[in-house]
């Protein structure tokens, strides 16, 4: 049987003002949280490990585990931080998951809160999406209003604070302990783990951080229990998922799917790849993801499968590229947005990225010179495993997938441009006369 | 903008100081920011967006204001003001108009766009027009994929950019005419009212727009137009309030 999507986050992001508290609960909103509060917290947390629910935000590591890991109540404060930052390119669910719907997060977060013993909870979301923030901030302030935050929320005796942090422009600050950095009001740089959040986080106090998604995840499963969770998805990839279809296919966008569908059925949903056009190379899971090309359209989406493919589910963002598209600008495009967004803490990404735009950006232009290839893998081997963080690793991604399976167009690089072995102008959605070529197109 | 300097003007000169009234109405933010927190450095981002709201850039005055808050050196405000690249060391255009460059915005058309607005404005990259109108970026990827190509203007989405539809966008602006984005406000905001917003200071508009777009809804369409569903939670039955058949997907 072919696999159904399955909406549940996004079941309601059609309803006449559906960012609204009123509208929220009458799609069944706060039922959740409302079941939630009669339970032991302890049961939560098995509950949501038992559903199998791992993180949205790239990892996948399981949300029950990573709740179990806090260790136990000293009397100080406990804090969670949701990650809305949302920056990974190709990445696009959890900016429209809160413009459409952001008080599932809350419900998510209230509850979330309460299974761990969290008195004041945060949103870090990125400063570059404003209609989203004022969104998220009404959200907040009618889950106030309506007493699911403050004190003695539904006369429990439970009391929760929520702040929305809003950033101010930076990819590493998505990196959980980046992030903390940012929001004690620090430059956006990485701590060394251990110790993790849960033992040392935010003010180093036992922290949770989850993805947006992940968090919004918690109420179906609290209303629905752990088995109507895992009862979707794979067997060690379970529940729903938004997949983010992007690029070149007919109708991009959202689709939310059991774990484990594949690009095949996705496209088939979404009208196929551009018309006329066929499927070149893809991302699974973002750009620092290693790129995929139409022999894994029936790679099941799921953690392992993809995993076994020689790349990482990530984010389930699916940036689908036809064959119109250079390799070799795409990749030098993605790299030049690792460049500008290394943190510059650790010299093999910080320096590492510097030289593979450089080497890229002549090979883009035709003017590669002989060893540049050797260059780039070398390069790429001497920033994967030995960067501080996992910015270093997902920067070299695209290098090493893109050199893998496209060999040849890089090679091309020593002689002829790639805007003239593949003219910009049959990749964008409409005709145009490009003036200069990419290389010339700006700054970084 | 007013008398205020627009441009990287040689020999251009900050004001040093805020007045009395400005410098109460400013403290008086801050205070509500540092509340917001529990320890009081973490209001050190919004504070430098509050800045901004006032000031339309982090201005020296600005460094000094957030650095005496929060009793850190205005080196270490410094720091933290320049390591992102929202707060600007330069007056900013009333609207910041940012073209997404990043890989699949790039490929989709955004090289063409940023091509097209560099020569329609005369400016580059993180240049201001010079009636102050207009601040040129390139931007990175911003969550909005599914819309590609896209142009940010005050960090409002215009989704599905052509050329001709963002110069005509860049013309309106400099007109003074409103501008509506694709998924966002009714009109869009100046660069420093919506830099209050981002300081956490909400200005009532967030009920403006629709919830979501065309590429949103996509798959709860398809969803729809064969009848799937993800299988019920189990406790609607207990008022009706929804309906949820459908069969389970696995
Ligand atoms: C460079 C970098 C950027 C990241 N950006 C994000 C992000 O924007 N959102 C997110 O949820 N996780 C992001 N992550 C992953 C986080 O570090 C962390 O794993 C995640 O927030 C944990 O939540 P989850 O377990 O619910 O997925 C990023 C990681 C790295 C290394
Ligand atoms: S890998 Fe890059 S982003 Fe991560 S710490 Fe090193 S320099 Fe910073």
């Amino acid at each position: 049987m072919t696999t159904t999507l399955t909406p549940v986050l996004s079941a309601s992001w059609d309803a006449d003002h559906s960012w609204s508290l009123s509208s929220y609960e009458a799609t069944g909103g706060y039922r959740g949280l409302r079941k939630a509060l009669t339970m032991e917290p302890a049961d939560l947390i098995a509950m949501v490990k038992e559903s199998g629910l791992r993180g949205r935000g790239g990892a996948g590591f399981p949300a029950g585990m990573k709740w179990s890991f806090l260790p136990a109540p000293d009397g100080g404060p406990r804090y969670l931080v949701v990650n809305a930052d949302e920056s990974e390119p190709g990445t696009c669910k959890d900016i429209p998951l809160i413009m459409a719907s952001p008080q599932s997060l809350i419900e998510g977060m209230v509850i979330t809160s309460f299974a761990i013993g969290c008195h004041h909870a945060f949103v870090y979301i990125r400063g570059e999406v404003l209609h989203a923030t004022r969104r998220l901030q009404l959200a907040v302030a009618q889950a106030y209003e309506a007493g699911f935050l403050g004190k003695n929320i539904l006369g429990t005796g439970f009391d929760l604070e929520i702040t929305v942090h809003v950033g101010a422009g930076a990819y590493i600050c998505g990196e959980e302990t980046a992030l903390l950095d940012s929001l004690e009001g620090l430059r956006g740089q990485p701590r060394l783990k251990p110790p993790f959040p849960a033992v040392a986080g935010l003010y180093a106090r036992p922290t949770v951080v989850n993805n947006v998604e992940t968090i919004a995840s918690v109420p179906g499963i609290v209303r629905g229990g752990a088995s109507w969770f895992a009862a979707m998805g794979t067997e060690r990839s379970q529940g729903h998922g938004l997949f983010s279809l992007s690029g070149h296919v007919e109708r991009p966008g959202q689709y939310e799917a059991p774990l484990g569908i594949t690009l095949r059925e996705l496209l088939e949903m979404a009208g196929g790849v551009r018309k006329g056009h066929q499927l070149k190379f893809w991302t699974p899971g973002g750009s620092s993801t290693p790129i995929f090309t139409a022999e894994h359209l029936d790679v099941p989406l799921d953690y392992e499968s993809v995993g076994k493919a020689g790349s990482m589910l990530g984010t389930r963002a699916l940036q689908i590229f036809d064959e119109t598209v250079s390799v070799v600008r795409a990749v030098t495009r993605w790299l030049e947005f690792y460049k500008h967004e290394s943190c510059g803490k650790c010299t093999p990404c910080r320096e590492g990225t510097y030289w593979l735009v450089a080497v890229l950006k002549r090979l883009e232009a035709g003017e590669g010179q002989p060893g540049d290839l050797e260059v780039l893998a070398d390069t790429s081997d001497n920033i994967l495993g030995r960067a501080f963080c996992p910015l270093g690793d997902g920067a070299v991604s695209p290098v090493q997938s893109g050199l893998k399976y496209f060999r040849e167009e890089f090679e091309a690089g020593l002689h002829t441009p790639a805007d003239v072995l593949f003219p910009p102008e049959k990749s964008s959605l409409f005709d145009y006369t490009p003036r200069s070529s990419a290389q010339l197109a700006g700054v970084h | 903008m007013g008398t205020e300097p627009v441009g990287r003007t040689l020999g251009q000169t900050h004001a040093t100081g805020y007045d009395d009234a400005t410098r109460e109405r400013l403290v008086a933010d801050a205070a509500a920011i540092i509340a917001r927190y529990p320890r009081q450095q973490s209001a050190l981002l919004p504070l430098l967006h509050l800045v901004q709201s006032e000031d339309g850039y982090v201005s020296p005055r600005g460094i000094t204001f957030a650095a005496e808050t929060l009793g850190l050196t205005t080196a270490e405000v410094s720091a933290v003001a320049t390591f992102y690249t929202q707060y600007k060391r330069h007056p900013n255009g009333t609207y910041t108009v940012g073209v997404c460059t990043t890989a699949l915005c790039a490929v989709m058309g955004g090289d063409a766009i940023w091509e097209e607005l560099v020569e329609h404005l005369g400016i580059g990259n993180d240049e201001t027009t010079a009636d102050g109108a207009i601040t040129l970026e390139r931007v990175e990827c911003n969550a909005a994929c599914d819309y590609a190509p896209v142009v940010m203007v005050n960090w409002e989405f215009f989704d599905n950019q052509t050329p001709t539809s963002a110069a005509r966008l860049a013309d309106d602006l400099r007109a003074g005419r409103p501008v509506t984005p694709t998924r966002g406000a009714d009109t869009v905001v100046t660069f420093k009212d919506m830099s209050r917003v981002l300081a956490g200071f909400p200005d009532g508009r967030a009920d403006e727009g629709g919830a979501a777009g065309p590429a949103t809804l996509a798959g709860l369409r398809v969803a729809h137009e064969h009848g799937w569903a993800a299988a019920p939670f189990g406790d609607e039955a207990h008022d009706g309030a929804e309906g949820t058949a459908g069969k389970v997907a696995k």
